[in-house]
């Protein structure tokens, strides 16, 4: 556990000075004046909320392959701090989209997409609350760790076909964006792939230890 | 052939035991066609803007009603031990998946074929107007429903909320299920060309096989103990 007080520090330093970056460094938008600056935490915790959901995929197939308890208390860790990220997206999405768009909510792929991302692992974590028993638990956590993953970009392209309105300044390699507020973005997208290393570091070791609780308090019982 | 030979087995024993109690279909036909019936209170009748969403009342009474029969069939298996017996048996367990999910696709089937005829006659709509072509849209979305269905409802009766959990983790999962049995059954409710309708079916078809191929995969492990 040598690593966790500089990630912690490290991300502390890193999010304060990604602020920085997007309201100090980065210029204003021009059409949109202030309220764009939300888009810089915006993309980087929607980034952090795919590659958290991903983290859960890849330990929950692990597990079912290994069996090893410490992969499902990855899955399970990431799946929660997956769905805050998830959360904060989907708050900011609409603080930035009523001015801008003139409504807080429109049935956009990527809005949609997002919004059934949250509840399949909202799904998930209810679902681990559930089962008592711990292999149960990690097994069938880790089918839906795995379906839900596999199903989200079939979700996004149907919902594609169906409707599209969202800006597409990253596919475009960053095409309307400045390169000073690119700059901020790929540095609030780091600063947030620290915080979630330091919070994953927290999770895990509280999952392990809740483990051992559980274990000793069998062994008693 | 043993497996197939398997799969059959567990339809034939579900099916005649079906045919006994009769409480899976009657219970959820009773329910689809009440859904169908209750929705038609959202809209003032013979509303103009009907049609454009009919097709989207029909799919969600065969969701609630098939979620409603997925429990009570995989709770009777659950409550007598004979979903651990069938584990036990020195057969692959995913044949003992397919068997199920197979034994509810006719479930679900069944009561398609009774609700549809009693739906068009109470909105007044024709879904066969331009063919046959909605019945591969029904087949392939209660396919994906069933198959999905299944897997979750072995899952959530597993649950100490038991059947809570199965609308919670499905309905997310199966939202391309839904939006392209519904829009493609929409094409052909309102006429439009259905060469669109064929896009939905494929992605239709493209999330059966992937996701059979997935639970093939996945059941192995997770039953196992």
């Amino acid at each position: 556990m040598k690593l966790q007080k500089p990630l912690d520090i490290a991300a502390i330093v890193l999010i304060i000075a990604a602020l920085y970056m997007a309201f100090m460094f980065a210029p204003v938008e021009r059409m949109m004046g202030a309220v764009q600056k939300i888009f810089y935490f915006h993309v980087a915790s929607a980034w952090i909320a795919f590659f958290a959901f991903f983290i859960t995929f890849v330990f929950s197939i692990l597990f079912l392959v290994k069996q090893n308890f410490l992969f499902d208390d990855i899955a399970e860790s990431s799946a929660e701090i997956g769905i805050m990220f998830c959360t904060i997206v989907l708050i900011t999405g609409p603080i930035w989209a009523r001015p801008i768009w003139g409504v807080w909510w429109t049935w956009d792929p990527r809005l949609t997409t997002t919004t059934i991302l949250w509840f399949i692992y909202a799904g998930y974590i209810m679902l681990r609350k559930f089962i008592e028993e711990a292999d149960k638990r990690a097994k069938f956590a880790a089918a839906i760790g795995i379906i839900g993953f596999i199903d989200v970009p079939i979700v996004f392209f149907s919902i594609r076909w169906w409707r599209t309105i969202h800006p597409n300044v990253v596919q475009k390699g960053g095409g309307g964006l400045h390169p000073d507020m690119l700059k901020a973005m790929l540095f609030a997208i780091f600063a947030f792939s620290v915080l979630y290393a330091a919070m994953m570091l927290k999770r895990v070791r509280i999952a392990s230890l809740s483990r051992r609780i559980d274990a000793i308090g069998e062994n008693n019982g | 052939m043993k497996y197939l030979g398997s799969i059959s087995a567990i339809v034939s024993k579900d099916v005649l035991h079906e045919l006994k109690s009769r409480e899976i279909v009657v219970s959820m036909l009773l329910f689809s066609v009440l859904t169908v019936v209750v929705f038609s209170f959202i809209f003032e009748p013979g509303s103009q803007f009907k049609n454009e969403v009919v097709g989207g009342i029909l799919w969600m009474s065969f969701v609630f009603a098939g979620i409603l029969g997925l429990n009570k069939s995989m709770m009777s298996e659950v409550t007598g031990g004979n979903f651990s017996a069938l584990l036990l048996a020195p057969v692959d367990r995913s044949a003992i998946f397919f068997g199920k999910a197979i034994s509810n696709f006719l479930f679900i089937a069944m009561v398609e074929i009774f609700t549809i005829p009693l739906f068009m006659v109470l909105y007044n709509v024709n879904i066969f107007a331009y063919g046959a072509m909605p019945v591969v849209i029904f087949f392939l979305g209660t396919y994906g429903f069933a198959i999905l269905g299944t897997l979750f409802s072995i899952i959530s009766v597993n649950t100490r909320t038991r059947e809570v959990m199965l609308p919670l983790l499905l309905l997310p999962i199966i939202v391309p299920v839904i939006l392209s049995s519904v829009q493609a059954l929409n094409i052909y409710i309102l006429g439009h060309d259905p060469a669109d309708a064929v896009k939905w079916m494929q992605l239709l078809a493209g999330f059966d096989a992937i996701f059979t191929v997935v639970v093939f995969a996945v059941f192995d492990f997770i039953v196992e103990d």
